[in-house]
């Protein structure tokens, strides 16, 4: 007997929850009980009161599972709202990284052109190195970190993604 | 404002909130709180044996009373024997509050004197949680515990309450009635929806209702309105394990119970109809069998109060989030708005009474024995004279034949581990019953191997005079464990054995109880009667047949209509594929 992998997509889902000790285990540990991916999670409070976070998760599974990680969130006691930013129509997804690149010489020249062409920008420098600030899309940000890659990547760090609904709110 | 300490802003609260009677067991950590019942002899106190008993105990009470079960333990040791009945009341959508003893605050992270991570461990298996950490926060923190595990689809809520928070002092007022910031339930069904399922419901030919425990959850009023649909369209009603007695059993429209231990009729008639309109219940693995052979042709329509049941394994071509009462009573004022009368059944009644006159109840005679089938219909028979009467059961075969040859009329009658499936609750549950209706005659139907995970607690109905009963079907076998190694695995049978079982008639004895065997099916009809006739606690050995099976059986992975009827359509070995279903 074999396991049969699932054909799957991926979503971005946006939650308003109440900023209470315990909420992000308690988001986390759903993912983890009930067997769902995080591709990356994101929270950070939103209301000058510091009462409501906004966590913008990035998760992958096949459709039906998506709806029922979206219920399951939907459930939990201190959850306003879940938003599946995906299937609400266009929506921006961004995603800051840093990225540190070694090398010297002709290397080191080619790292500010790609980083010219990526808008990435020079944050530090030393006489080997040069960290770069990149914000845009996950693809965008693999794409820079591919290339990076190449010349002379020493470290990553990646915020994973946030992302808003563009408009007006829907209901 | 003169200000109280957290254990008596705790012990207010219960009160104000209505609470009767408290399941628990004292320690270090909850001292405080038992000086403050002390002091406050309006609530009752019952003080069990094992904290597991507890839990079970506030499920029977709150199964059979339709109000919260509460349960008082100590940290460490005291929550986590706790957990499987905070398990146990979350699979089954059962309303209850556990308050935990808790460390003080300044000692949590410390790996203190029997300290535990009380909120971490039942984060995922309560519907939610609070580590309370000042006596000022505490009277909110209750009555939200409370209207969490009560309101939407009801579950249990743990409250874990620091010792130094128990003796530190705060000002307490009854809280006024509030709005959850978050969590509202949503009650009232999409008028849309409700339409669409009233046209539905008028145009179907083979109609069926699937009702399960949240009608039961929903209140006295929902049962009422379920028959008052039923009779209405004239449609056949089936019902999961957990919603028996919501609909009578002695009604003409009434099929039996459907899925894994369902009847003929019941699973046939699921499969060949046109609309499912399924009230409260969750499309279980037990229910449905294989789920691509599930009721291929009919559309569905799932009334069920929590969204993420809906869709979660059946996909349906109508959701309504709603109560069930709620949207019943909507259903039925439009039917009747519309001028809707029932349509023609007749076919579909034809075809059911087909299937019933299978009679796959039926079961063998023997001569010797006593069939732990004619065990049930006969305690059945004898127990129609007698007052209210409460059944509850441990998990196995003889829960299933319960379920299958007791025929329960009113909902809040029948108590079952269903979700869980929890050996070890049927006896607690039925001291909660028994405590929450001191009348009634309330039975633990139970097997050898699950009476003996909670025993200890015939301790605690001698010491609160409960006149519970105790029938064990006793096949010296963990039977349906047995049953299911018969079936997969060529009767090799590993370890289900009952060895060494005690004298269960001078256990009862022991613990000041009457004990009764029951030896062969001339003493079968008299023993009950002793049983039902004898005041104060009795526990009934009754010896049945050791290797009988209970079916109809639909075999995990099977599809309703390969239902097995008889032994004789037994292969004893299955694909690897069917054995690593659950
Ligand atoms: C706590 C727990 N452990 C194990 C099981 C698995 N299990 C299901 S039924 C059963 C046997 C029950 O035997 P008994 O109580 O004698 O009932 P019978 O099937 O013989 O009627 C077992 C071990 C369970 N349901 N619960
Ligand atoms: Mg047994």
């Amino acid at each position: 007997m074999h396991i049969q992998e699932e054909y799957s997509e991926r979503h971005v889902l946006s939650l308003t929850v109440s900023n209470e000790a315990g909420i992000l285990a308690r988001i986390a540990g759903l993912f983890t009980a009930r067997g769902y991916n995080i591709d990356s999670l994101t929270v950070a409070d939103i209301t000058p009161d510091h009462a409501i976070s906004r966590i913008t998760i990035v998760t992958s599974g096949p459709p039906k599972v998506i709806d029922q990680i979206i219920a399951q969130l939907d459930r939990l006691v201190p959850v306003h709202k879940v938003t599946d930013l995906t299937d609400n129509g266009p929506f921006v997804e961004r995603e800051l990284a840093l990225v540190k690149v070694a090398g010297v010489g002709e290397d080191r020249i080619e790292a500010l052109r790609l980083a010219d062409v990526f808008r990435a920008k020079v944050v530090d420098t030393t006489i080997e190195s040069f960290i770069f600030e990149i914000t845009g899309t996950t693809d965008k940000i693999d794409n820079f970190i591919g290339l990076m890659r190449q010349i002379g990547l020493v470290e990553v760090g990646r915020t994973g993604v946030v992302g808003l609904i563009r408009g007006k709110e829907p209901n | 404002m003169a200000e109280k300490s957290g254990a008596d802003i705790l012990v207010e609260c219960l009160i104000d909130l209505g609470v009767e009677v408290v399941f628990g067991y004292p320690g270090g950590a909850v001292l405080p709180i038992y000086d403050a019942l002390f002091n406050h002899p309006k609530i009752r106190h019952v003080l069990v044996r094992h904290e597991q008993g507890a839990t079970h105990m506030a499920e029977g009470y709150a199964r059979s009373t339709g109000k919260p079960g509460v349960v008082l333990v100590t940290s460490g040791p005291g929550a986590t024997n706790a957990v499987t009945g905070i398990t146990d009341a979350l699979m089954d959508s059962i309303p209850m509050v556990v308050i935990t003893g808790q460390v003080p605050t300044q000692l949590i992270g410390t790996d203190a004197f029997q300290e535990a991570d009380t909120i971490g461990i039942t984060r995922h298996c309560s519907k939610h949680n609070y580590l309370v950490k000042s006596p000022a926060k505490l009277a909110g923190v209750v009555h939200e515990a409370f209207h969490i595990a009560t309101t939407g689809r009801p579950g249990p809520v743990v409250v874990d309450i620091p010792k130094n928070v128990q003796i530190a002092t705060a000002p307490y007022e009854k809280p006024e009635t509030f709005e959850h910031a978050s969590y509202r339930p949503q009650i009232k069904a999409d008028a849309g929806a409700i339409a669409s399922a009233v046209e539905m419901l008028a145009a179907a030919e083979r109609p069926i209702f699937y009702t399960g425990g949240g009608v039961i959850n929903s209140g006295p009023e929902a049962s009422e309105l379920l028959r008052e649909i039923a009779a209405l369209t004239g449609a056949p009603v089936t019902s999961t394990l957990m919603g028996l007695g919501a609909f009578p059993a002695s009604s003409d429209q009434w099929i039996g119970m459907l899925g894994m231990h369902g009847t003929y009729e019941a699973n046939w008639a699921m499969n060949k109809a046109d609309l499912i309109v399924c009230v409260g219940a969750r499309f279980d693995d037990r229910v449905t069998g294989r789920l691509d052979a599930f009721a291929p042709f009919a559309q569905k329509i799932h009334i069920d109060i929590d969204r993420s049941s809906i869709n979660k394994t059946v996909e349906v071509d109508l959701p309504i989030v709603a109560d069930v009462a709620s949207a019943l009573s909507d259903m039925i004022a439009l039917w009747k708005d519309r001028g809707h009368k029932a349509a023609d059944l007749t076919e579909w009644w034809a075809r059911i009474d087909g299937w019933r006159a299978r009679n796959s109840l039926a079961y063998p005679e023997s001569g010797e024995e006593i069939m732990p089938q004619e065990a049930i219909a006969q305690l059945y028979r004898a127990s129609r004279s007698a007052k209210d009467v409460i059944i509850t059961t441990e998990v196995g075969q003889h829960q299933m034949w319960a379920a299958q040859h007791f025929g329960f009329d009113e909902p809040n009658k029948w108590l079952t581990s269903g979700g869980l499936g929890t050996m070890g609750y049927g006896f607690p549950a039925a001291i909660g019953a028994q405590v929450g209706n001191p009348d009634s005659l309330v039975v633990c139907v139970a097997g050898d191997a699950s009476i003996q995970m909670n025993i200890q607690e015939m301790g605690t109905a001698s010491q609160y005079r409960l006149p519970v009963k105790i029938f064990i079907l006793n096949n010296e076998y963990m039977g349906m464990v047995r049953q299911w190694q018969e079936l997969t695995y060529e009767s090799r049978y590993s370890n289900s054995y009952s060895d060494s079982l005690p004298d269960f008639v001078k256990l009862a004895e022991a613990y000041g109880w009457t004990g009764i065997r029951i030896e062969g099916p001339q003493e079968l009809e008299a023993g009950i009667a002793q049983m039902i006739d004898t005041p104060g606690p009795v526990l009934v050995d009754c010896r049945v047949a050791k290797l009988s099976n209970c079916f109809p059986m639909i075999p995990s992975g099977a599809a309703h209509t390969d239902m097995l009827l008889d032994p004789s359509q037994v292969e004893g070995i299955m694909s690897d594929e069917a054995k690593a279903l659950v």
